[in-house]
């Protein structure tokens, strides 16, 4: 079956037009998916070591600052620093989508990003979701699910969300002197969200258990990984019926590939795929095949991506999904013909793009909870969210582009196939060009993929 | 008293009633509503539910002080001495003490020890359904389309859609279904030209998704006006922290004020497995300004009116080991309002002893925290209680009447 090129483009991609470059069949996609991280060489975003310091010097400047009335110089100044890199990071994964000639990537980095969801939850956090991303989702995405399961629940941004830095083994030195102790809240979320999903099997001592597995993973003094022994809960631990014994992180991670190899796990991110890119109600033969396909390759990601681009079931024509409010500014920029080296001219991200996600129902990287964002397409076309799409349409494009397009010509380049009778209709009646533009971009089969 | 132990008949009971949970039950139109007008079906009475994300800690906003268990449990918590007393027995958080004034006037009350029927995984986003749809265990909750609010409304002939408000930008489960309800966040604008209203109409004429909520959002951005009238007046100083809240009460209590009967909306930042002494303060200190606010602006309304603050489970009763709390099952539901018979502790107090607890670490529940909403509807509106425990609450055996509804 050949899909069309806008099935192609909205499913698994930022839709039409396409950037200079991109590949425009399946097999060209996979092909780019499979060769060098593009986008990342032309947007170079930082780590969790290029954040670090800047964190460092935020706590150090917060705690000097304890006790006077008002925030120090040096304690605004760090701040402020934090501010700055976060809308770097911000900049960085705007320009990545604007430009990436395969989209197919940036969907999926956002998917596991999203599935290993890390929220910002104060000033010194808000770099930690984008180190997370470029440390743990990015090199792996054509690895192995374990691969990244490991480096994701290992890396100091996890670590520090899902409360683990703190947590001590009753029994381990630390434990005994200080009357310190578990916190279980990344054991859970490790085994309901992370891997096995809420309906499988496992119970409340599997993640205790896990909970004092985990113990000993945490950061230094410099707030990178470190392993602490001292935090270690001794003895061996029994999750879901394995039995794990040995010294530092070496059980954690083959506890961790253990989970990530079981039924459960290739269930749980097999419906998650389908049900992000396709459908919020899946076909069932989609997620059966997706599972098999997990199974049977070690949870090799390439094998899934490439299994989830070329199954029937994911090619039909029918647009079930809400496009995400990243996704439709990222479609609106595109269409409007910017790319990522404008957002570097003094746009204002926070006016053109952080506000108005906010106002989607999608602030930046702030998600409720570790579950992430939701799926389901009424929760994102609500009379509040559908609202703030319409108020976007209608008055941001005039102010990011000087020459606003043909709203006809508009409709025809970013919609393709997809441009209803009744939108290219509407745009030729709009009192003005800024209003049949708006009328593009609020359209339904534009808000939809 | 209606708190007897959620045992296992009480989830066959309610799976054997499986058949009524889905719709309206036909025998509803002839039920009769106290105060009812034309205009208003519903009578005068006005209802808030607030839906608390993540996990409320009863037994830190409700200490039980009395409890010999407490302190010991609580090495971290306990030992701050600031909780207000209110029975001789529980006391409140120091970050709930401008809520002391409606406790002595009878205008606060709390059910302790109370849960929805979910058990055992402890995860957040499953525990939040179930408490949105109001079932038990024995319907899985992705076969559920609406929630326990929509459906009481459903019950009620001839409503408009005003008469429900979901406030706020996040989904709000608990009121969806296919009673009509109008959903609105107080900080958002519409200014369309006629033209152009017509030409989005016409846009969507073929998506219904699209269609309706736009239609509503007009609606109401119309009705609202781009000067945001009803909205709370932006907070300066050491209320700054407030704004949104303020705002979303500013709403709330000026619809009340006018056709609304039923106001719903959600708070988050309740999961304080950490540092919880700290954490914790913030979520009280929101909720307080909430109830205050709700007070303040309805004035005489206040009267007639019932907060429920209701969460998806309670926290472990031990201090984790970092000095928060991990996810348990007993919790606290808030009650407030000139409606309400306050200043009690309501529900059945299981204890703390060796024994008592839930999976030996969890507050034991003894209520189901629907049976509080449902004789919270039963006195506010009247509704029989035949149409509660299969419509609303499909399954739920309400018991004997708490008796805590003026």
């Amino acid at each position: 079956m050949t899909p069309s090129l806008s099935t192609l483009a909205f499913r698994f991609g930022y839709g039409l037009p396409l950037p200079k470059d991109a590949p425009t069949d399946s097999a060209a996609m996979l092909a780019a998916l499979a060769g060098p991280d593009i986008a990342a060489q032309r947007h170079p975003g930082a780590g969790i070591d290029a954040a670090l310091p800047l964190i460092q010097a935020f706590q150090a400047a917060r705690k000097a600052s304890k006790g006077s009335q008002t925030k120090t110089p040096a304690y605004l100044k760090a701040q402020k620093a934090i501010g700055r890199a976060m809308l770097q990071q911000a900049r960085v994964s705007f320009a990545r989508a604007l430009d990436a000639p395969d989209g197919y990537r940036e969907r999926l980095v956002r998917f596991w990003a999203d599935h290993f969801t890390v929220a910002a939850r104060n000033r010194p956090e808000a770099l930690l979701p984008g180190t997370l991303i470029e440390d743990a989702i990015r090199p792996h995405i054509n690895g192995t699910f374990t691969a990244m399961l490991q480096a994701v629940t290992l890396h100091p941004a996890m670590l520090i969300y899902l409360d683990q830095v703190n947590s001590t083994g009753p029994n381990s030195a630390r434990g005994k002197r200080r009357e310190k102790g578990l916190n279980e809240n990344l054991a859970r979320e490790l085994m309901e969200l992370h891997t096995l999903g809420v309906g499988a099997g496992y119970g409340q001592d599997d993640v205790r258990q896990m909970a004092e597995l985990l113990t000993g993973l945490g950061v230094d003094k410099t707030g990178g990984f470190a392993f602490d022994p001292r935090r270690a809960e001794p003895g061996p631990e029994t999750v879901l019926g394995i039995t794990y014994t040995g010294e530092g992180p070496a059980p954690v991670l083959a506890a961790l590939q253990d989970l990530a190899n079981r039924p459960e796990t290739a269930q749980n991110i097999a419906s998650k795929l389908a049900v992000h890119f396709v459908s919020d109600t899946p076909d069932a033969g989609l997620v059966a095949d997706l599972t098999d396909v997990f199974m049977a390759s070690g949870g090799d990601l390439a094998a899934l991506h490439r299994a989830l681009l070329t199954h029937p079931a994911a090619l039909q024509a029918r647009a079930e999904k809400a496009r995400q409010p990243f996704d439709f500014l990222i479609a609106a920029l595109r269409a409007l013909g910017l790319n990522g080296a404008d957002l570097d001219d003094g746009t204002n991200l926070r006016a053109v793009l952080l506000l108005p996600m906010q106002a989607m129902g999608q602030p930046w990287q702030s998600p409720i909870g570790p579950n992430g964002w939701p799926e389901a397409v009424t929760d994102w076309i609500t009379p509040q969210g559908l609202a703030a799409r319409i108020n976007w349409a209608m008055t941001m494009p005039a102010k990011l582009q000087a020459t606003l397009p043909d709203p006809v010509a508009l409709a025809k380049a970013a919609l393709g196939d997809r441009a209803s009778e009744a939108l290219l209709t509407a745009t030729s009646r709009a009192e003005s060009l800024r209003e049949g533009v708006g009328l593009v971009f609020a359209s339904p089969e534009f808000n939809r993929r | 008293m209606f708190a007897k132990p959620m045992d296992r008949r009480f989830f066959l009971r309610g799976a054997a009633l499986l058949g009524c949970s889905a719709a309206a039950h036909p025998m509803l139109s002839s039920v009769t509503f106290a105060g009812s007008d034309g205009a208003h079906p519903l009578g005068d009475h006005r209802l808030v539910v607030i839906i608390l994300r993540g996990a409320m800690d009863g037994l830190d906003a409700v200490q039980p002080i009395g409890d010999p268990a407490y302190a010991k449990l609580r090495p971290s918590l306990a030992a701050n001495g600031q909780a207000l007393d209110l029975d001789g027995y529980f006391a409140l958080h120091p970050a709930l003490s401008g809520l002391m004034p409606l406790w002595q006037a009878g205008e606060l009350a709390f059910a302790h020890a109370v849960s929805t029927p979910y058990r055992d995984k402890r995860s957040h986003f499953d525990g939040q359904d179930i408490l949105e749809a109001g079932t038990g265990m024995d319907v899985p909750v992705a076969s559920v389309r609406d929630g326990w609010l929509n459906r009481m409304l459903q019950a009620v002939p001839g409503l408009q859609a005003e008469t429900a408000f979901a406030v706020g930008r996040d989904a709000l489960p608990l009121l969806a279904g296919s009673a009509a309800v109008s959903n609105w966040t107080p900080d958002l604008r519409m200014d369309l030209s006629s033209q152009n209203r017509q030409l989005l109409q016409a846009i969507y004429h073929d998506d219904p998704l699209f269609r309706d909520s736009a239609t509503e959002a007009m609606a109401l951005a119309a009705e609202i006006g781009p000067d945001g009238a009803m909205m709370g007046k932006p907070a300066k100083g050491a209320d700054a922290g407030f704004a949104e809240v303020d705002a979303l009460v500013g709403f709330a209590t000026a619809r009340l004020l006018a056709d609304t009967r039923i106001a719903a909306f959600s708070q988050d930042g309740w999961d304080t497995h950490k540092g919880q002494a700290q954490s914790i303060q913030r979520s009280l200190a929101r909720l307080q300004r909430t109830i205050l606010g709700l007070k303040a602006g309805l004035g005489a309304v206040w009267g007639k009116t019932t907060v429920l603050a209701m969460t998806e489970f309670g926290r472990t009763v031990r201090e984790n080991g970092t000095a928060g709390t991990d996810h348990g099952t007993g919790g606290v539901m808030v009650m407030a309002g000139g409606a309400v018979k306050g200043g009690s502790i309501y529900g059945r107090w299981p204890g703390l002893g060796d024994g008592a607890l839930y999976d030996q670490r969890d507050l034991m529940p003894t209520s189901d925290v629907r049976g509080w909403a449902a004789w919270a509807m039963a006195g506010a509106y009247g509704f029989d209680r035949r149409l509660l425990e299969t419509s609303v609450f499909p399954g739920l055996d309400m018991g004997d009447d708490p008796k805590f509804m003026l």
